[in-house]
């Protein structure tokens, strides 16, 4: 029988969150390197309608756990499926969301079938493994590899001695496939075990939130840190973001400042971003901000301190004041963006 | 009624006080020039837990796992209002990852009484994976709610709590023993007691108390008194080593542990050109200009 690589799928609205394709688009490259076969694992009320679009994207197998008392996502419940699924079909790699769901499903998990995990991948890849000291040879097993220590090293970590090999993968890193109706793919219904005890915990209310901001399809993103260092002053940032079309970001530290919503925050523990261009305003550049947006494209820093770590990695830098500084650069654009062109605005 | 709590906490390097210092000339980051800290959601996770205390009575124990320097977080925790804390340490439970860590952590809480609560920050600043929560909930087969922003009540044994979702928020109920873990701008975690921090100073973990006593030339054999007497005054960290738990080695440490480090690259966080532009109407009008030139803008 074909070893399996699986992923889970989580639901927004009974749609498909992006994360779990973007999960299938990998599953699909570390199955076809293993030979293996990418299971969709599903779980909740109306799973089976998910079916088809997860086979476009990738699966060749989908797993259906079906049942009314699974329609929302709480954490024992959905632990004990897994489990049981897993424990049944072994898979070899088993993959999920480093999303606030999957990162309290996965330890749990992995916890429960005492097996390794490792949180935030942001690559996997598979390869041999020699281990050092005993000169044993593992082969074909996943590299998972992620940033540590406040970004400022990246790990290959290994678990090769247990199975599956767990990993939750960061959002908006992978790439899903372009969506294939041509697929074909094998649904497999089971009914899901559960127990009355694990409803023991009950969601009393649930409530989206829209986001302020999407800071990850954002073209130009306008950011302030501590240096910004009062709510009147972050006006100044929302003032240049509105004036190029951009999105606000902050650092961790405005955020825990309360200078703005931590909707904004861009970091190891925010969102990454890779727009074309990042203003950093007062933000010094810890590294924790710096391993979210080091992938800019061209990146701007303002601080009155020139030594501040974020000019090592700007493109632009104009070392003084922020409040200074960012009118001049709204009168600038203003006027050279208007002035010498044709008039029409430029689509955005 | 009373409540039981217990706090795990992590002395980790301080990420957040990179400075410039810090860097070395390649852009990588010099770990040793970084103070030890307590962790910073785990602040959070402690300031909820006497806040319970306050709002109902009980206690708040803390528990570190780490190398004896961490004592230093414990006295941390005791100047901020702690009752008890214990420290887990021992060569044997070093190099462990999240699973041996949370394996060793709950047969230390199981060692203790009854407890009713246990928070946890969201995550440690160093490893950054929020998976030793949900862990040592599953090792003690107690429920988790993850990423608590609130507790908006407590009562007849059951909790209920706000947490953040991938798409908001949920409120959610459970009933007693659980654990939270804390999202950092639950609270804001209170300093140091300035008379909390002159009494407990002093507190000392029996190791610690054995090399004072050394350097001041005393007897070893006054050792146990000399513990008995801070334990009297309130002054003892509790230190657990491996043979002080009902422990299986072989689940501990880098043995215990399933995931291997491979390899570490250091990350250098370096940009290619770098142009300077003056503060003033001329040099922001000339980054402009470029910027638009080239497309930047769209």
């Amino acid at each position: 029988m074909k070893r399996e690589v699986w992923v889970f799928v989580q639901r927004e609205n009974n749609k498909i969150a992006e994360i779990s394709l973007e999960l299938l688009g990998k599953g699909r490259d570390l199955a076809d390197k293993l030979d293996a076969v990418l299971a969709a694992i599903i779980i909740g009320k109306k799973a089976h309608e998910l079916a088809s679009p997860l086979i476009a994207h990738g699966a060749d197998r989908i797993y259906l756990a079906q049942h009314e008392q699974l329609d929302s996502y709480t954490t024992l419940p959905y632990t004990r499926v897994l489990v049981n699924l897993i424990s049944r079909f072994k898979p070899e790699i088993f993959l999920l969301g480093a999303t606030a769901l999957g990162r309290d499903l996965a330890p749990r998990v992995a916890s429960y079938l005492k097996v390794g995990i490792t949180a935030d991948c942001t690559e996997l890849k598979i390869d041999h493994y020699t281990e050092p000291l005993s000169k044993e040879r593992y082969k074909n097993i996943l590299m998972q590899i992620r940033p540590a220590f406040g970004g400022n090293i990246i790990a290959t970590i290994v678990n090769p001695k247990t199975r599956p090999q767990m990993a939750t993968v960061r959002e908006g890193v992978m790439s899903a496939l372009p969506p294939d109706a041509t697929r074909k793919g094998e649904v497999i219904n089971l009914g899901p075990e559960l127990a009355e005890e694990d409803f023991k915990v009950q969601v009393v209310e649930r409530k989206a939130v829209e986001k302020r901001v999407d800071l990850k399809t954002a073209g130009i993103i306008v950011a302030g840190g501590a240096g910004v260092k009062s709510r009147e002053n972050f006006q100044l940032i929302f003032k240049l973001a509105s004036c190029l079309g951009a999105a606000v970001g902050a650092s961790r530290a405005a955020v825990d400042g309360g200078l703005i919503h931590h909707d904004h925050q861009i970091g190891q523990t925010g969102s990454t971003v890779r727009p074309r261009l990042y203003i950093a305003c007062g933000i010094s550049g810890a590294v924790q901000h710096r391993a979210g947006m080091s992938e800019s494209k061209k990146i701007i820093a303002i601080n009155p301190d020139s030594e501040a770590p974020i000019f090592e990695i700007a493109h632009y830098g104009i070392v003084g004041d922020l409040t200074e500084i960012i009118p001049k650069i709204i009168t600038a654009y203003r006027a050279k963006n208007s002035g010498g062109k044709s008039g029409k605005l430029l689509p955005r | 009624m009373a409540y039981h709590s217990i706090v795990l906490a992590k002395q980790v390097p301080d990420t957040t006080a990179v400075t410039v210092k810090a860097m070395r000339k390649d852009g990588t980051l010099n770990r040793s020039a970084l103070p030890a800290t307590f962790n910073r959601d785990d602040l959070n996770a402690l300031e909820m837990a006497l806040q319970v205390k306050e709002d109902h009575g009980g206690t708040v124990t803390v528990i570190t796992m780490g190398p004896r320097m961490a004592s230093e977080i414990l006295r941390e925790a005791l100047y901020r209002g702690a009752d008890e804390t214990i420290l887990l340490t021992d060569k044997r439970f070093a190099a462990a990852d999240t699973l041996a860590t949370s394996y060793t952590l709950s047969v230390a809480i199981k060692k203790l009484r009854d407890f009713d609560l246990i928070f946890c920050g969201r995550e440690a600043s160093d490893g950054n994976t929020a998976q030793v929560g949900p862990q040592v909930a599953e090792k003690l087969g107690v429920p988790q709610i993850t990423y608590v922003e609130k507790i908006s009540r407590l009562e007849e044994g059951l909790l209920e709590a706000t947490r953040l979702t991938d798409q908001g928020y949920e409120i959610v109920q459970s009933p007693l023993p659980l654990l939270l873990t804390i999202v950092p701008h639950a609270n804001e975690p209170r300093p140091p007691a300035a008379k909390r921090l002159m009494r407990f100073k002093k507190a000392m973990t029996p190791t610690e108390a054995a090399s004072r006593l050394q350097r001041e030339a005393a007897f070893t054999n006054k050792v146990e008194i000399f513990c008995e007497q801070l334990k009297e005054k309130g002054l003892l960290i509790t230190e657990w080593n491996a043979e002080a738990l009902p422990i299986e080695l072989d689940r501990c440490g880098r043995s215990g542990s399933p995931t291997w480090v491979k390899k570490i690259e250091r990350v250098v966080l370096m940009g290619g050109e770098y142009k300077s532009f003056p503060p003033t109407d001329e040099g922001v009008g000339q980054l402009i200009q470029e910027l638009i030139e080239d497309h930047t803008f769209g």
